[in-house]
Order: structure tokens, then sequence, then C-alpha cells
């Protein structure tokens, strides 16, 4: 009688597959697969023989762009205000302190400049711990800063997207980072420095509306959730379930918005390629 | 349609009705009456409307009978040439455009349109465009670059479509897009939010050297029922949802996120279409004429530099 039964997961991600790196010894992969951490690590975060991309952050990424895990971060500092004296379910301010505590991190982006195989790259990359990446004043200031970075000394600039999209709790203000990193990227252009988005498990809302889609390449992470409107928020508009593999990357891919998929095991290689082939 | 701010307004108007309608206007005491009535009357409306709250505001954005962008159109301009397409995919009826003459002046006029009735609704989708739609506003303003002419925006939309073949045809990086040519444009652009700013839907035409709301509109990162259903995962939080994220003309101002408001008459823009319209053309001309003054490079330096401020931050 298993005909009648779901056989495909719904949307709603059980909490195990949400965790983001382990921080045990072991890991156990949404299929089942049990993998050593070190194993792992030396796989760029990706379990072998599966192919699946772990979701991991902005420390994770550093180590396996930058040369020797050797980069300068920059405004290591900045962190949220309260302009809006915001107030849900708790503070604003609250919520802020204890993300803080809980990740080890100031907010939802890290910047850092410095070396991937012997290239000069600025690196912006989201951690969807953080809030769910949301985005706020200080994810557009600091990914603005960054782009300034890579504007006066002629870098390449890399932004790692993982991100539900604009933060609530700033409002208006989270909207106009949209427009602020736009007229970053329209400066970057006009000094033609390369600028590469990364897209990654899930980049949704005002980050897929302004930055992350942006790009004079975007690249994405095999089977990434990409879009603008979240799956659930279209299920409910059109009153129907959505087809398999809806907001894939690779149905992204298909319908022309990114240029090629990338496994993040070659991510460092392909990139370096790429912008060695521009620098030529 | 009655707002239910509004019905202690309407009881007395309706006392003042009866008052008029029975007695003869030549007994000095009931003229007294009636006087002292509408003075009643004026004085309960400039209260009331004075002090809204974010949600009354909301509301006020969303009455049936506000003037949407081509009611503006037509009462400014003396011509009007609607352009259509995307040269793509189709014409988005969500999101009209044109050239318009207002006092000599032609100018590029885009916007968000809403229906007024159930049929009307249907075609104009809500006022929620498509990736067409923004492709469309962003094709009529580099027209209008080409051609010299000032571009005015008119932003009123519940969102951007959250539809399957929008995700198809890539809403997302439709918006993206505009936002990143719109700071490059090379003629004065001034968006005018006239009742909702949804999120990233409004902002995807609202890149401007002058960004103004209209008194009783909203602006925000997301509405505020969809904000309670996220932050409280409940809808029965949205007037305290409208509060929290400060998304008044007031608020937005005060928080600098834009460059003014424009006064609606009392009781809202609906009730006195005209006049609002003349207000409207009469700011349009006004920001125009300051920013023909400006170079290009400046113009666009500034558009640069006012959004790039915008955000704060402690370090």
């Amino acid at each position: 009688m298993s005909w009648f039964k779901r056989s495909d997961k719904g949307i709603l991600t059980p909490t195990e597959s949400k965790r983001e790196v382990p921080d045990g010894l072991w890991f156990k992969s949404p299929a089942g697969k049990i993998v050593h951490t070190r194993e792992l690590k030396n796989n760029a975060y990706v379990v072998p023989d599966e192919d699946y991309h772990v979701r991991i952050g902005s420390e994770e990424y550093f180590e396996v762009l930058f040369d020797e895990n050797k980069f300068t971060e920059l405004d290591v500092n900045m962190e949220s205000a309260d302009p809006l004296k915001f107030k849900d379910t708790k503070p604003y301010p609250k919520r802020i302190k204890e993300t803080q505590e809980k990740t080890d991190l100031k907010d939802a982006v890290r910047t850092a400049y410095g070396k991937m195989n012997g290239l000069d790259i600025t690196i912006a990359c989201m951690d969807f711990s953080f809030i769910g990446g949301s985005m706020g004043s200080v994810v557009g200031e600091k990914i603005a800063r960054a782009m300034d970075y890579s504007i006066k000394h002629k870098i390449p600039f890399l932004m790692i997207s993982r991100s539900g999209g604009a933060r609530m709790m700033e409002a208006g203000l989270s909207l106009m980072q949209m427009a602020k990193t736009a007229a970053k990227i329209a400066q970057m252009d006009e000094a033609k420095v390369p600028y590469i988005s990364l897209l990654t498990d899930p980049t949704t809302g005002g980050v897929t509306a302004s930055y992350a889609m942006l790009g004079d390449f975007n690249i994405a992470e095999p089977k990434a959730l990409i879009g603008f409107a979240g799956p659930r928020v279209i299920r409910e508009t059109i009153g129907k379930d959505l087809p398999k593999g809806f907001q894939s990357a690779e149905f992204v891919l298909d319908h022309g918005f990114l240029d090629f998929i990338i496994d993040r095991r070659n991510l460092k290689s392909r990139l370096s390629t790429l912008l060695r082939m521009l620098r030529n | 349609m009655l707002l239910d701010f509004e019905k202690p307004i309407a009881e007395l108007e309706a006392k003042l009705g009866d008052m008029t309608h029975l007695t003869s206007n030549s007994d000095p005491e009931v003229q007294a009456a009636v006087k002292a009535l509408e003075k009643k009357i004026l004085e309960l409306k400039k209260e009331t409307f004075a002090n809204l709250t974010g949600w009354q505001r909301v509301q006020l954005s969303r009455h049936p009978d506000r003037p949407y962008t081509l009611d503006y159109i037509y009462e400014i301009t003396t011509d009007f040439i609607e352009i259509h397409g995307d040269r793509n995919v189709g014409d988005d009826k969500a999101m009209v455009g044109g050239f318009g003459s207002i006092d000599g002046q032609t100018f590029m006029l885009i916007g968000h349109q809403k229906g007024r009735n159930t049929k009307q609704r249907q075609m104009r989708n809500f006022g929620m465009a498509n990736p067409e739609g923004y492709r469309k506003a962003l094709r009529l303003m580099k027209m209008a670059e080409k051609f010299n002419k000032p571009i005015v925006t008119f932003i009123d939309t519940p969102g951007a479509f959250p539809g399957l073949e929008a995700e198809e045809r890539g809403q997302g990086e439709a918006i993206a897009r505009n936002l990143k040519e719109m700071f490059m444009l090379k003629v004065p652009v001034i968006c005018l939010i006239i009742g909702e700013g949804a999120s990233g839907g409004a902002l995807g035409i609202a890149i401007g050297d002058r960004v103004l709301m209209l008194e009783n509109t909203w602006y925000s990162v997301i509405s505020p029922e969809s904000c309670s259903s996220i932050l409280w995962r409940s809808w029965d939080y949205k007037e305290q949802a409208a509060e929290v994220l400060k998304l008044t003309a007031k608020d937005m101002l005060s928080n600098k996120l834009i460059d003014g408001i424009v006064k609606e008459p009392l009781g809202g823009a609906h009730v006195d279409v005209k006049w609002m319209a003349n207000e409207v053309k009469k700011v349009i001309l006004i920001k125009t004429s300051e920013l023909l003054k400006l170079p290009t490079e400046q113009l666009i330096e500034q558009r640069i530099a006012k959004f790039t401020a915008m955000g704060v931050v402690k370090e």
C-alpha cells in the first residue's frame, strides 16, 4: 500500500539537516552516511561518494579558498545597532547578543582579502547560522566596504551567498542594503573589477534580488535552493504542489540565470583558472 | 468604504445630515448647532488623521478608491502615449509606462498598476509585477535616457509576484538588474510611493534622485501581515508589526530612507483626487527643475552617495 505514501520529502527541512558544520567527531549526512569530520574537512566539506555539500559558513569557505588559510579580515568589529528599537517576541539587541554568543560571529557576513592560488581576491561570505543569514545594515555595509576595497586595489571580488533574504528587524534599513550593494556593483562594473557571485543553499529573497544575481558570473553549488520567493509562499500563491527540482541550482541553470554549477571540491581551481583567463 | 477609525466621524456626519435635512435653515438656533457640529467634525477629522497608527496608514494606502498610477498620469499629463512590452516575453499589465507631457515638458512615467474592480484587479494581477514588468520598466527607462527625458516612477505594489513562472523567468535577477541600472541612469529620476511600497517589488523601480512618499502610504521590507506570520507565527499581530516596522512616511523620513513627504488632503488621497494629483504634479515639476541643474556626473554621484549612506551600524 505504499503507492499513496509520499516518497519525496516535503519542503519543510527536518531540523537535523538544518544543522551547520558538524562539531563532533562524526558527521551523518541526510542520506545516512557517516563520515569522520577530518575526512569531511579534507574533502571541502562534501560527503564523499554522495556529493552532498554540507552547509558550511565563512570559517570553512575561507579555509577552502584562501592559500594556507591566510587572509586579512575587514571590519571585524562591525555589529548591529538597533535604530528602529525593534521588538517582536524578543527585543532585537537581545536576539543579536544571543546569536553572537551561540555562533561566535558578529553578524551574518565576514569579509576578507588574501591570496587564492597566488591570485589576489576579496571574499565576502555569509553565515546562515546568524539569523538565517539575513541581510541588515551590517551585511550591506560590510559587503559595500569590501567592494570598495576591491575597486581601490583592482582585485576580483567573490561573494558567497547563503541567506533567507533581508532582515526584518531592520525593516526599511535592510531593504536599502539591496540598493547600496547594487550601487557598489555598478561601480565595480565601471572599474572593470571581476565580480563572481556564488549562490549556495539556500539563497532567496532580497539577497537573490540584489547582489547574488548581479555577478559577471553567477555560479552555484549543486542542488542549492535558489529563488526570489520562498517555496512555501509560491505554493500558497498558486495553490498547487511545486514541480520536483523547482528552484534548485540545476533548474535555475536550465532557465538561464546561472553560468555554471560547481562542485565545491573544484571551486578553488576553477575560480583561479577563470580569473587567470580574465587577466591574461 | 468606511475604515474602522473613520466610523466616529461618519456617525457625526450622519447626524449633521439629519439636522440639515430635517430643519429649515432659517432657525438661528439650529444654524448655530449645525455650525458647531461642522466644527466638531472637522476637529475630529484633523485629530484622527494627524494621529493615525502605522496600521491605519496601511489601510488608507489600500483604500479601494485610492488613486492609482494611471489616475495620476491622466490627471497630470496633457498627452500620454502608453508603451507596452519588454521585447522578450510579453506585456505585464501590473506595470505601466509611457511618455507623458506635463506643462509642455516630456517625461517618462512608469508605475505599478492596480485594478479598480474584480476583472481589472485580475488583469493587473493586484499590482504584482512579473519579471517582464521590471524588464519593461528598465527598457522604458533606457529609452528615456536615450531621449534625455526625466523619469518619474509611481510605486504601488503589495510585492513582486511570487509565482512559478516568475521564478522561471528570474524575478530576482530582474529586480536586481533594475537596481544596478537605475543607479547609472543619466537623467533625473523621481520616485513617488503613492500606495503600497512592499519590499523588492517596490524597490525595483524606486532608485531615484528624489524618493518621496505620499502621507498615507507605507514602504518597508515586508508587509505587516507577512511580518506577523513569520515573526509571531500568526496573522494576528499585523497592527503590532506595522508599528515595529516603522513603515510610515514620517518614520521613513526620520530614518533618512526617503527624501520627503507629499501632503494628502484631509481624509486621504481618494477624498480629492484632483487636488492630490495637482500636488503630485507640482512636486514633480519642482524636483525636476532642481535636478536638471546638476551636471550628469554629479547627479549619479549624489544618487549613489545617498543610498550607500543608508543603514546604521556600530563599530
